[in-house]
């Protein structure tokens, strides 16, 4: 089942989500990416309807894209969450709604302050110091009550996330098998292997 | 206020669009315009679109014409059983299906073609819905060929399969049935995208769908390498759609091989799966794929 987390840490965020694309009981897919690179310092994690998932990150990305190619800067984290929640928020009361739930990661480099939102289809954001979406939240949102550390290092940060990803591997039925994790930070987004 | 200068403008690109098109319904329109309709492509007479039956709720009124579940009576049977099967290794794209339509309990045919010729370097395979796989399948053709005359320049599989997916996408809801692998040879080499009327598309190495998919992975996954010589991939195809075949009670009847190369789809064989059953493919008596057959006296 689909899951994804993040979380922030010392002048960082890092997120991660599986990489499994699933049709009924079928893994179609063992190495897609679910998480899209906005711009030089904003990732963000999608998940929830297929179809609906890539096209709603594809317009995103673009839109914020377009945004940064018009006034020559990009979009800072609290500004594009908002972009966003608007977005789903204007969907939500369409015809056909984008049933997506999303995990935005960014680096403020104006502030040099890291900040995670989680936002869900429903048009709910929220800025949060950790956050998961799907049925691996069950188990990771009290593991991180227990274990986020705001001022962690990268490492301690990845350590936790490890946490994360074997607690659910452990617990849940139908776990994922493999996660895909960016972090970033001042120097923009990277790809960690894990 | 932007909507007001629009309509007094005489750049604005909507404008532009909208003389494209009075031009075209006028018939009045140069020689230069007639080709490329005036450089706007298939805009100029609007986004294509597809008539919807006029109920409020297209949808609900598919479902009550066609939901074979809840009323076997119904008039309208879509087919669901099927197995298909495509793979991409360093020799190619193979692509392989069974021939079976079903109707309930009922099989309707034996002698289905699944697999739609795009173009000479285009295969899409069929599960799902047969005509919406077939319609939608040979609309892509067509727009496969004018992208053709009008970039001077083949499409690539990536390009073809996003067309697909986004043209399904906007059905969404709507009751489209189909689950399809786009599979063919452009500039990056051999490529597979599997497209669903979700709106899923996908890029990948091996893919099967269908009601048959969970046996012919078995099959294929376990047999799958990069560098399969090109007489091992075919036969790897044909015994996954096989084993698809015999356990699946929603497929089987013949299997139908294609094996895309750099010039192109090539049609390998079609093959009996009862023959395959007991006799193989090479039709030797005896050196089939049944497990009694190929098990023999040691069980």
């Amino acid at each position: 089942m689909e899951t994804s987390f993040a979380l922030t840490g010392n002048g960082y965020v890092i997120v991660a989500a599986d990489t499994t694309a699933a049709r009924s009981i079928v893994k179609m897919k063992i190495d897609e990416d679910k998480i899209k690179t906005l711009s030089s310092h904003l990732l963000m994690a999608h998940s929830g309807e297929p179809g609906d998932t890539i096209q709603f990150a594809e317009y995103v990305e673009r839109n914020i894209r377009l945004f940064q190619i018009r006034n020559n800067y990009a979009l800072r984290p609290s500004a594009a969450a908002s972009w966003i929640r608007r977005s789903l928020a204007q969907s939500l009361r369409s015809r056909h709604p984008y049933a997506v739930n999303l995990l935005l990661g960014g680096y403020d480099t104006a502030e040099d302050q890291p900040h995670l939102y989680w936002i869900d289809y429903l048009g709910t954001s929220t800025e949060v110091p950790f956050g998961a979406h799907g049925y691996g939240s069950y188990f990771a949102l009290s593991l991180l009550d227990r274990y986020h550390d705001p001022n962690a290092t990268l490492e301690e940060g990845l350590a936790t996330l490890r946490r994360c990803v074997d607690e659910v591997s452990k617990r849940l039925v139908v776990s994922p098998g493999k996660y895909k994790v960016k972090v970033v930070d001042k120097d923009g987004t990277r790809e960690i292997e894990f | 206020m932007n909507s007001f200068a629009n309509r007094f403008s005489t750049t604005d690109h909507l404008r532009e669009l909208k003389r494209a098109q009075a031009n075209i319904e006028d018939d009045e329109f140069s020689d230069a315009a007639w080709g490329s309709e005036a450089g706007f492509g298939s805009l100029a007479k609007g986004v294509p679109t597809f008539s919807v039956p006029a109920v409020p709720d297209p949808s609900a009124f598919l479902r009550l014409h066609t939901d074979d579940h809840a009323d076997p009576k119904c008039r309208i049977k879509i087919q669901h059983g099927t197995t298909t099967l495509a793979f991409r290794y360093k020799g190619g794209v193979i692509v392989a299906v069974d021939s079976r339509a079903t109707a309930g309990s009922y099989v309707a045919s034996g002698t289905v073609k699944k697999v739609i010729e795009i173009n000479p370097y285009l295969l899409g395979t069929m599960a799902g819905g047969a005509a919406d796989c077939q319609y939608w399948e040979t609309y892509l053709g067509i727009h496969c060929r004018l992208h053709e005359l009008r970039n001077r320049e083949r499409i690539s599989v990536s390009a073809a399969s996003k067309y697909l997916s986004n043209l399904v996408y906007s059905y969404k809801g709507m009751g489209l049935s189909m689950g399809t692998m786009i599979c063919g040879w452009d500039k990056t080499g051999p490529a597979i995208f599997y497209v669903d009327s979700d709106g899923t598309r996908l890029k990948g190495d091996l893919f099967s769908v269908g009601s048959g998919s969970t046996f012919a992975y078995g099959v294929l996954d376990q047999g799958y390498r990069w560098d399969l010589p090109d007489e091992e991939a075919q036969e790897l195809g044909r015994r996954s759609i096989y084993a698809a075949g015999h356990r699946d009670a929603f497929s089987g009847n013949t299997c139908n091989l294609y094996h895309v190369k750099e010039d192109g789809w090539h049609f390998i064989g079609n093959y009996d799966i009862s023959k395959l059953h007991y006799d193989g493919p090479d039709n030797v008596d005896g050196a089939g794929y049944g497990y009694d057959v190929r098990v023999g006296t040691r069980s």
